[in-house]
C-alpha cells in the first residue's frame, strides 16, 4: 500500500495548470473588456442617438432594402445554380473546345472585382443599344436591378460550377466503376450514387457563397439600386446620422450569422451516418 | 469618331496613362493593405488558438464582426465613422475647422481588418496542422516559448498557410477595386471617368476587367515561385 503511494508520488506529473493572473489572462481580460465597452458604447449611442421621428421615417426604407437585398442573392444563386451545371460539365469533359471555353469563362468571373463585372453590365450595355433594342432586350437592360441580377448569376454560376466540379470529382471513382458494374446507366449513377456523396462535400462551401454573396450584393447600391446598402446610403445622405450605417451592419450581420448557424446545422443533419 | 486605339493610347489625347495611374494607386493600395493584415492576421490567429479562453474569445468576436459585413460597408463605415468621429473631437476645440480622412489609408485599414479576419482563419487552420510534438521537441532542446514560434513552428507555418494566403491575396486584388467608391483614383473609377467622357463604357470597363485579370495572373506567377521556393526548402530538410 505504501509502496504504491510512494509511487504514486514519483510520478513526473505535467506543470499545473497557470493560476492566479498570468500574462495571457490579463491581454485576454483586457481585450475582451475592450470589445464589451466597444460594442456597450454603439448599443449606448443607438439608445442616445434614438429618434423615433427618424425611425418611423426610414424604418420601411430598411424593411424594403432587405426584402431587395435577399431577392436578388435568391434569384442569383438560383439562375447560377442552374448555369453553373453546363459549365462544370464542360469543365470536366474531355473535349479540348468546351475545356478552354470553360476555364476561360470560370477565370474571367473569378479573376475580376465582381464591381468591374457590375459596371460592364451596367454602363456597357449602353455600347450595344441598338442591337438590344432590335431583340427586345433593352428595356430589360435599361433597369439597374436587372443589370445586377445578370452580372450577378454570371459571376456566381463561374464560381458554383467550381464548387460543384470539386464536389463531384472529391467522390473516388470506385463509386462509378461500381454503379457502371451493376449496370447503371450514366445520368444513373450521377443522380443516385455521386451527387448525394458530392453535395456533403458542396454544402459548406454553398453556404460560403451565399454568403459571400449577400455581402457582395451591397455593391449594387453604387448602381442606384435601393437594396439595404442603397437604402442606407440614402438615409445617411439625407440625415447625415451615423446610426443608418450601424443599423445595416446589424442587420448584415444578423443575416451572416444566422445563415452561418443554419449550414452548420444542415452539416450535422446530414452528415449523421457518418460520425461514430 | 475617333479609333479606339486612340482612345487607349498614351498621352492627352488617349487614356491609357490615367489607367495606368489608377493601376498604380490599385496596386500599391493592396500591397500597402497586404503587410498589415498579415500581421492583425496572426496575431489574432494566436489568441484564437491560445489556451485562455478570455483571448479565444476576444478574437472570435474580431473574426465574427469583420467575416460578417460587406466589404462596402466596412469601408464606408470607416471612412465616413473616422470622419464623423475625427470633426467631433476636433469641434471640441475648433468650432470651424473641417477635416477630411485620406481615401487610401481609410481604404487600407478596412481592407487590412477584412484580409486579417480571414487570415488569422487560414493561419489558424495551419496551426492545428502543426502537431503538438514540435513545441515538446522545442521544449526539450531548452528553446523558450518565443524561440520555438520563430525557429520551429513560424517556417512550417508559413508553408502549410502559403496556398490559403495566396487566394486571401487575390481576393485582396478583387476587393481594392471597393475603393472607388469612395473616391480614390483606382483603374475602375479611371476606367468610369474614361466611360463618361467618351461614351465607350463597355471598351473602359472591359480594359479594367483585363486588366485585373492580368494583375491576378501575373500574382499567381509570383505565388508559383513562392511556393516552389518554399517547397524546395522542404525537400532539402
Amino acid at each position: 500500500m505504501s509502496a504504491t503511494a510512494t509511487d504514486a508520488t514519483k510520478i513526473d506529473r505535467p506543470p499545473a495548470l497557470p493560476r492566479g493572473w498570468p500574462r495571457q489572462r490579463v491581454l485576454g481580460y483586457a481585450l475582451v473588456c475592450l470589445w464589451i465597452v466597444f460594442l456597450a458604447g454603439i448599443a449606448a449611442y443607438l439608445i442616445l442617438a434614438w429618434n423615433g421621428e427618424l425611425f418611423a421615417k426610414y424604418a420601411p426604407g430598411y424593411v424594403s432594402g432587405l426584402g431587395i437585398t435577399l431577392l436578388l442573392v435568391a434569384i442569383s444563386i438560383v439562375l447560377g445554380a442552374i448555369l453553373s451545371v453546363p459549365i462544370a460539365y464542360a469543365r470536366m469533359s474531355k473535349n479540348r473546345v468546351l475545356l478552354g471555353l470553360a476555364y476561360a469563362y470560370v477565370y474571367f468571373f473569378r479573376g475580376t472585382p465582381l464591381l468591374a463585372q457590375t459596371f460592364l453590365v451596367y454602363y456597357g450595355v449602353g455600347s450595344f443599344r441598338p442591337q438590344l433594342e432590335m431583340v427586345g432586350l433593352w428595356g430589360f437592360f435599361r433597369e439597374a436591378f436587372n443589370c445586377a441580377i445578370f452580372a450577378f448569376s454570371l459571376n456566381t454560376a463561374a464560381y458554383q460550377a467550381e464548387i460543384l466540379r470539386g464536389a463531384i470529382q472529391s467522390v473516388p471513382r470506385g463509386q462509378w466503376e461500381g454503379a457502371a458494374s451493376l449496370g447503371l446507366h450514366k445520368l444513373q449513377t450521377m443522380w443516385k450514387i455521386i451527387l448525394p456523396q458530392a453535395l456533403i462535400v458542396a454544402l459548406r462551401p454553398y453556404g460560403n457563397e451565399i454568403i459571400l454573396m449577400i455581402k457582395g450584393s451591397a455593391i449594387v447600391a453604387i448602381i442606384t439600386v435601393y437594396d439595404l446598402m442603397g437604402v442606407t446610403r440614402l438615409t445617411y445622405s439625407r440625415t447625415f446620422d451615423f446610426q443608418s450605417y450601424v443599423w445595416a451592419a446589424i442587420i448584415y450581420l444578423v443575416i451572416v450569422e444566422i445563415l452561418r448557424h443554419a449550414v452548420e446545422w444542415i452539416e450535422r443533419r446530414i452528415t449523421i451516418h457518418l460520425q461514430r | 469618331m475617333q479609333s479606339v486605339w486612340t482612345l487607349l493610347s498614351w498621352g492627352p489625347e488617349g487614356w491609357l496613362d490615367d489607367i495606368a495611374y489608377g493601376v498604380f494607386i490599385t496596386v500599391s493600395l493592396a500591397a500597402a493593405t497586404l503587410p498589415v493584415g498579415l500581421v492583425i492576421g496572426f496575431l489574432v490567429a494566436l489568441a484564437k488558438q491560445s489556451g485562455e479562453p478570455s483571448l479565444r474569445l476576444a478574437g472570435n468576436i474580431y473574426t465574427t464582426i469583420f467575416r460578417g459585413l460587406p466589404e462596402l460597408l466596412t469601408l464606408f463605415i470607416i471612412f465616413y465613422g473616422a470622419q464623423v468621429g475625427i470633426q467631433q473631437m476636433i469641434h471640441l476645440y475648433d468650432p470651424t475647422a473641417s477635416v477630411e480622412v485620406n481615401a487610401f489609408v481609410s481604404g487600407m485599414i478596412a481592407l487590412g481588418v477584412v484580409f486579417s479576419s480571414y487570415a488569422s482563419e487560414v493561419f489558424l487552420s495551419a496551426f492545428r496542422a502543426i502537431p503538438k510534438g514540435q513545441y515538446e521537441g522545442g521544449y526539450s532542446v531548452g528553446l523558450s516559448g518565443w524561440q520555438t514560434m520563430r525557429l520551429v513552428v513560424l517556417p512550417q507555418l508559413i508553408r502549410i498557410a502559403l496556398p490559403g494566403l495566396a487566394n486571401l491575396w487575390l481576393i485582396l486584388l478583387k476587393d481594392t477595386a471597393l475603393v472607388s467608391a469612395i473616391g480614390l483614383t483606382d483603374i475602375l473609377r479611371q476606367a468610369g471617368v474614361a466611360a463618361r467622357v467618351t461614351k465607350h463604357a463597355f471598351l473602359f470597363f472591359g480594359v479594367a476587367a483585363l486588366i485585373y485579370l492580368l494583375l491576378a495572373i501575373i500574382s499567381s506567377f509570383g505565388i508559383n515561385a513562392i511556393e516552389r521556393a518554399v517547397g524546395r526548402q522542404q525537400v532539402q530538410r
